[in-house]
């Protein structure tokens, strides 16, 4: 269980809200209303008052490594620190089957990391996230610059994190894919109003 | 041993070939003239007043005098440090690491090749300990220097891939990883050439010193490698010390990037 409790970004009212193993929680609200930055926060990438506990433990008791390598937050615009893509993955026997759900093939992670496009780069980054099997993700707009054929295939690779048990905060601008992925939503409004958490209608 | 001691006359005269640069300076309307009266009569001014003050300390033998005459000069030594990074951190907490870094690595270097490898007697001869010591802080400033300044400029631009990492659950020493490998080498490539070619493109000064006074050669050659050692060692260690402070304070306890932390970074 993932319980955010009184989590005050700086400048943005503060926000709670749960999200249960097989559970995903989209994030939704207008350009700067704080979702990246919520998503931040809960990883401990940026500092904030308030608590995240994760299985009743809170963010600070957690050698902060340890609780990124738990809580693993993934950029929309995923980076990358050396030359070619292999060094970039653990060394998993399974990596080349999550290269290939996402649609790409396995013989990419042995090219440089320059030649990749927008796309590939954003579905290797999700692969990166999700390959040592954190126990929660926190997905900011992990589908915003792929083709229909490739965001189908990443929700497919989502729903199986969400089928295995893991929990997931989604920031998307895609009302379809909310519907199709998220159990929950939480609407960050902007403009200093509180943020608001309801069911999301099948 | 035995030198020539220069009079008023013969500095007169050396300073002629700056007279005559001055003098090229009015004739094609460079504008230099005055920067050089300037800079010269500064230069004079500072290094006669150095020499007093040598005079004053070396005449007291004293250990107390030793110490505040090393913690003055570490103490410039490590404003300079501050002064010459481009992206300085808000806080005081850069002098601290500079100071620290200078008067650990350099003050360490500097007591342990008096002390242990040329033993005079006192060990705490300023004779000994001041010049050394000058030459050892002279170097490792440049190599902090660089090292601080090749980390912070990595830190700026690799930020995306340094906090990449960090989410990935790198500790900061591991997400620094690249940016600190070129900080180092960075520092530590000039103390090696400086290795590779000392003798062959131009004398040390030190040795050049020790040859003017009187010194056999061969006599001056085994200070300078001496002091070469010393000095690539403590640059070298200082160059450590340096870029891992450096990404401590580039960094909190929760292993987060905080480019906040410097003044160009954001607020």
């Amino acid at each position: 269980m993932l319980r955010v409790d009184y989590l005050t970004v700086a400048g943005l009212p503060p926000v709670s809200f749960e999200v249960a193993p097989h559970e995903c929680l989209a994030v939704e609200g207008p350009s700067g209303a704080g979702k990246t930055r919520l998503l931040r926060a809960i990883a401990d990438l940026d500092a904030a008052d308030g608590f995240v506990y994760l299985d009743g433990e809170e963010r600070r008791e957690v050698p902060a490594p340890e609780w990124r390598r738990r809580v693993r937050y993934a950029s929309a615009e995923p980076a990358w620190w050396g030359p070619r893509v292999r060094e970039h993955f653990p060394a998993a026997a399974k990596l080349e089957r999550l290269v290939l759900s996402v649609g790409l093939e396995p013989k990419l992670l042995d090219r440089p990391i320059s030649e990749l496009s927008t796309g590939e780069r954003q579905r290797l980054g999700l692969v990166r996230a999700v390959a040592d099997e954190p126990r929660v993700l926190l997905l900011d707009e992990p589908t915003s610059a792929l083709d229909a054929q490739a965001t189908a295939l990443a929700e497919e690779l989502i729903r199986f994190q969400i089928l295995a048990g893991r929990m997931v905060v989604l920031v998307s601008h895609n009302s379809g894919q909310v519907v199709r992925l998220a159990h929950t939503r939480l609407r960050l409004p902007g403009n200093g109003r509180a943020a608001v958490v309801e069911r999301v209608a099948a | 041993m035995s030198y020539i001691e220069l009079s008023g006359t013969d500095l007169a005269l050396a300073a002629l070939l700056l007279i005559i640069n001055g003098a090229i300076s009015i004739a094609f309307r460079l504008g230099l003239a005055i920067s050089f009266a300037v800079a010269a009569v500064r230069m004079g001014i500072q290094l006669a007043a150095v020499g007093f003050v040598l005079n004053f300390i070396f005449a007291q033998t004293s250990p107390l005098w030793t110490v505040l005459i090393v913690f003055v000069m570490v103490l410039v030594a490590g404003y300079e440090l501050v002064q010459r990074q481009e992206s300085r951190f808000r806080s005081w907490l850069a002098y601290g690491l500079g100071n620290a870094t200078l008067l650990l690595v350099g003050g360490l270097a500097t007591v342990y090749a008096v002390v242990v490898v040329v033993h005079p007697s006192p060990w705490y001869a300023p004779r000994y300990i001041v010049p050394i010591l000058g030459m050892v802080l002279g170097n490792t400033l440049t190599s902090c220097s660089l090292a601080l300044q090749t980390l912070t400029e990595g830190a700026v631009r690799e930020r995306a891939a340094i906090e990449a990492r960090i989410a990935q659950g790198a500790t900061r020493i591991e997400a620094f990883g690249t940016v600190l490998r070129r900080a180092l080498n960075t520092a530590i490539t000039p103390l090696l050439n400086v290795m590779s070619v000392a003798g062959i493109v131009s004398l040390p000064g030190m040795m050049t010193g020790q040859i003017l006074a009187g010194a056999n050669p061969a006599e001056a050659a085994k200070y300078q490698i001496m002091i070469m050692f010393v000095l690539t060692g403590a640059s070298g260690l200082g160059a450590f010390a340096a870029a891992f402070g450096g990404v401590l304070l580039l960094t909190d306890a929760r292993h987060r990037l905080r480019l906040d932390r410097l003044a160009s970074g954001p607020a």
